[in-house]
């Protein structure tokens, strides 16, 4: 087991730079997420850990030892990929125990090994079959398997579960977590699915261009994002984010949304904002579940107003309402019972305690 | 919904104009079937009169009886060619070629197969075109600068490689080399690019890859290679025409035409039961690997 | 872009070890490793193929005896002789006639199996497929058995409807018809396969579009299955053209070029000269006539291949 380290990592192809120095510090047994969009950079940067890519330029640094230029079987890592990627003409065991096979290692050593493997993901009955009888979350348990023979320094896991389907991809996430709170093996893992990133995660790093946005645990991201890229990539239906400014009125901060609509900045958060230029283009970031149906009473923070839907959808639990506001396509999540439907106006509550506000220009949250 | 709806189900409207689906499609398949025998009698005969004339004695051919039928069936000719040492050289000088040359071309056209779909590298996509273009050359065009190089290197060396049976093995993998590497890349690019990767993470060498994963997983496709590049050294006629003379030196279809045909006199039932000993090895091959036979013949154009 | 964790201490308070110089040179030695095990490869091509073919050109400019240099007299000299134009002749007709009937009947026999249940195709996909198996050497003797002058079971065959008897190998013009129906004998079973690889991949619901959009039998024909077997149609012909242009195992035995020339092509004329002749020089002018055509289907081919690469 081992830390890693990412120093100012970058990979160019010829005149595209994939990745534009990545710099970051993941301690032993850690599990980290990179999470991004397709084309971010976050699978050249696993694949830059495990060896496959050289790096153009900066350090990796696995237990202490720079292995930029070590090849992958020497770096003392394991991988899993996302088609699994098993040797068809081997069996199960076969499969798991190759890479001791071929470091010599002994045979009732390596029986051993894979047999404990086996148990750890219950796939013992299935030993003695090949790749093509298995099922796709089987194979992604033998995957595994091959990973956690190996003893490895690092796990590194490169979008393992988008080829299953979405009930099986939830039950293998729970597994990989399992076996990493057995094992406590440093884990990188890479996907593109935010859901699988939060609840995976010790710590997710959100990547967007080759650069890394934000690091943080899965809460630190979702209540505190850095950039609006974060913001809007974390969550799910994403944040709403409206166009707005600042404004003074009768000696209270509040922010304008349009010509006719404005809402009085919370206390707690005006401290905060009081600083910034009136005249400043700015976005309201508000996520659905604070855009609710108004209840008699509204709570200090809480600003009340007509909207005119023009989508709903009923989810069962609460439905979704979709609003034009100030040119900006706005979501919200309200009860079951609120009376919402296409086309109707409902008085809709606003939970301004947990805005942010980010400023267009720089992309920053505020 | 429904209910408000009346539909009269009781008559919808039947056109007679058009034929029944399926009567039509019992026709097409029973011309199908039609055409079909015409074209297998059409590709059976010749194998079929080579059988009926190895049953026969001279005597019977010489009669004005029906050709299409044995009446006195005999073996004599098979036992006249089976313990004919002649024969039987021809038969091993064939054996042997074409196990060397498939050995040959396999060591030859695998390993470079794997280097040029995977282990990309200054030149190797010309070099990928090059063996493609090779495979076009036909042997018409090489053989008359072949046997010409051969003889001077004889005489230059005092190696004499003409009328050798082995000089074959040289120049066989000219045939099957270019063929079957192409379609080995073909099988080796259709291998994804992690397995390779998984392996390299295992710890495997670039030749522990081609070993133990490369050459299990595409099987099929090296299965297919030999079957094509036996078949190929089994049948090559031209070469060992231009190169080979001596009786003892000879392979089977040379062998066959130079010494069963002796002037104008054809005994045409041991020509033929030997072009039938002669086409025996591929067609029991092919009669057991069909599905690999297959599918070497039409990798080359669809894969790679 | 913000909030990069870079903890400059924690790295510097366990100083990394450096491991140099393993992934650059194994990079330098996986080209080494590859090019190593291409030279045999490339050592066979050359030597053997590429090398040949240019003293191939070295051999036509000398004279009978290889002593003298005679630049392009041998070729001069064959431009002047009728045979060679019949040879010329022969050969194009020949390629042209048998590529033509092979592809025409290749295809439709593929329709035709195509046609039938998928149980039963396998077999009669294994009984059209024995022409291409057998060595053409071997099946060439049964068909110069069949054509034989006196006892032919063809004109057996004939004389029970009161017809022939034909002089198959005997009269030119027969001759030439004979050695052209072995080789489409030969031949057809090779287009019939690629045809049916290629009918196989076109995807059913192209044809159950069409027919909801109204196309007939030929309409579909016409504008679904061609289009998408366009490129292996061009691909098995040229192919073809190559390997019947260059024939030399069914004329040689068949006809031995007779009667009177008449059915000799390229490689088969340039065997009587060069090698039966011992006239190297000539004969090795004479197969290097096939050289343009060969090229020209050779070129189509490859930009065919690479048009599939990239489509796929």
């Amino acid at each position: 087991m081992a830390e890693v380290n990412l120093r100012k990592v970058v990979k160019r192809y010829d005149d595209v730079e994939a990745v534009r120095g990545i710099d970051l510090d993941i301690p032993d047994k850690e599990f980290v997420v990179f999470v991004g969009p397709s084309g971010c950079g976050k699978s050249t940067t696993l694949r830059m850990i495990a060896g496959l890519e050289d790096i153009s330029d900066g350090d990796i640094v696995i237990g202490g030892d720079v292995v930029n230029d070590v090849p992958p079987k020497d770096r003392d890592i394991a991988m899993v990929f996302q088609n699994y990627a098993l040797y068809p003409h081997m069996t199960v065991a076969e499969n798991m125990s190759f890479g001791l096979r071929l470091k010599k290692y002994p045979k009732a050593e390596i029986k051993q090994r894979v047999d404990e493997a086996a148990r750890m993901l219950d796939i013992t009955d299935l030993i003695n079959r090949k790749p093509k009888q298995l099922s796709g979350g089987q194979r992604q348990r033998v995957a595994m398997g091959r990973a956690i023979v190996r003893n490895p320094k690092v796990f590194l896991f490169d979008e393992p579960l988008s080829n299953l389907d979405a009930q099986l991809r939830v039950q293998m996430r729970f597994e990989i977590k399992r076996v990493h709170q057995k094992v406590r093996t440093t884990t990188v893992y890479v996907t593109h699915d935010q859901v699988e990133a939060m609840t995976l995660a010790d710590r997710v790093v959100v990547m967007n261009n080759g650069r890394i946005e934000q690091v943080g645990t899965p809460n630190e991201l979702y209540h505190r994002p850095a950039t609006r890229f974060v913001a809007g990539f974390i969550g799910s239906p994403s944040m709403n984010f409206i166009p707005c400014t600042l404004e003074d009125a009768a000696g209270r901060l509040q922010i304008r949304l349009s010509d006719t609509l404005a809402m009085p900045v919370p206390d707690q958060k005006a401290a905060h904002y009081r600083g910034i230029a009136r005249d400043k283009k700015l976005q309201l970031g508000i996520r659905p579940e604070h855009i609710t149906d108004a209840k008699a009473t509204l709570e200090p923070g809480v600003s009340a107003f007509d909207a005119l839907l023009d989508v709903t959808e009923p989810m069962g639990m609460e439905t979704l309402i979709y609003f034009n506001l100030n040119g900006s396509e706005v979501c919200g999540r309200v009860s079951p019972n609120a009376g919402a439907r296409d086309g109707g106006v409902l008085r809709l509550a606003v939970d301004l305690n947990n805005m942010h506000l980010i400023d267009e220009g720089t992309g920053l949250v505020i | 919904m429904a209910s408000t709806l009346t539909i009269d189900k009781a008559a919808p409207r039947r056109n007679p104009g058009y034929g029944s689906m399926s009567r039509d499609r019992a026709w097409a398949l029973k011309w199908s079937y039609f055409f079909l025998t015409i074209f297998a009698i059409f590709s059976l005969v010749p194998p079929l009169y080579m059988l009926v004339t190895s049953l026969k004695s001279s005597q019977e051919i010489s009669a004005a009886t029906n050709p299409w039928w044995v009446f006195h069936p005999t073996l004599s000719n098979y036992i006249q060619l089976l313990t004919s040492n002649q024969f039987l050289t021809f038969f091993f000088n064939s054996a042997m070629v074409s196990i060397f040359v498939v050995t040959i071309t396999m060591l030859i056209s695998v390993p470079a197969a794997f280097a040029l779909a995977r282990m990309r590298f200054w030149g190797s996509a010309t070099l990928a075109t090059g063996v493609f273009l090779t495979y076009l050359i036909p042997d018409t065009l090489l053989f008359i600068p072949l046997f010409k190089m051969f003889a001077t290197f004889g005489d230059w060396s005092g190696i004499q490689l003409i009328n050798r049976w082995y000089v074959l093995l040289i120049i066989y993998p000219t045939l099957t080399v270019p063929f079957c590497t192409w379609i080995m890349i073909g099988y080796f690019a259709s291998i994804p690019k992690e397995l390779d990767e998984a392996a390299i993470i295992d710890g495997a060498s670039w030749f522990q890859t081609l070993t133990r994963i490369f050459i299990p997983v595409a099987l099929p496709g090296i299965i297919a290679a030999t079957i094509f590049a036996f078949t190929v050294s089994w049948a090559q006629f031209l070469y060992p025409l231009v190169f080979t003379t001596s009786v003892d030196q000879l392979v089977l279809p040379v062998g066959i035409i130079t010494t069963l045909i002796k002037g104008d006199v054809f005994n045409w039932g041991q020509i033929m039961t030997g072009a039938l000993l002669g086409a025996a090895p591929p067609l029991i091959i092919y009669a057991f690997l069909m599905d690999y036979y297959i599918a070497g013949l039409t990798a080359g154009a669809t894969k790679g | 872009m913000v909030d990069i964790p870079y903890q400059p201490g924690r790295v510097a308070a366990a100083p990394a070890r450096r491991r140099r110089g393993g992934l650059a040179t194994m990079m330098k030695r996986k080209s080494m490793v590859a090019f190593l095990m291409t030279l045999p490869l490339i050592v066979l091509i050359g030597v053997l193929v590429v090398y040949p073919a240019f003293y191939a050109v070295h051999l036509a400019t000398l004279n009978k005896s290889m002593q003298r240099f005679v630049g392009l007299a041998n070729f001069q000299f064959l431009l002047k002789r009728d045979t060679f134009w019949l040879v010329v002749q022969q050969s194009c007709i020949f390629a042209i006639t048998a590529v033509v009937f092979k592809a025409l009947l290749g295809f439709i026999v593929a329709h035709f199996v195509h046609n039938v249940p998928a149980k039963g195709q396998r077999k009669w996909r294994g009984m059209l497929l024995v022409p291409w198996v057998i060595p053409p050497a071997m099946s060439t003797l049964a068909w110069l058995w069949l054509f034989d002058p006196s006892y032919s079971a063809f004109n057996y065959t004939l004389g029970l409807f009161g017809a022939g008897p034909i002089p198959w190998t005997g009269d030119a013009a027969w001759a030439r018809f004979s050695v052209i129906l072995v080789n489409i004998w030969y031949g057809a079973p090779f287009f019939m396969i690629m045809y049916l690889a290629a009918l196989k991949s076109v995807p059913d619901q192209l044809y159950e579009a069409a027919s909801i959009d109204g196309a007939n039998w030929w309409q579909k024909l016409w504008y679904v299955t061609l289009p998408m077997m366009r490129n292996i149609i061009a691909i098995t012909t040229l192919f073809s053209l190559i390997v019947t242009f260059a024939n030399f195992d069914i004329v040689r035995i068949l006809t031995a070029g007779g009667p009177l020339d008449h059915t000799h092509i390229f490689a088969t004329w340039a065997f009587k000269i060069g090698i039966e002749g011992s006239d190297i020089p000539l004969g090795a002018s004479v197969s290097l006539f096939m050289v343009p055509i060969l090229a020209v289907a050779a070129i189509f081919i490859l930009r065919d291949v690479h048009k599939r690469g990239n489509e796929s």
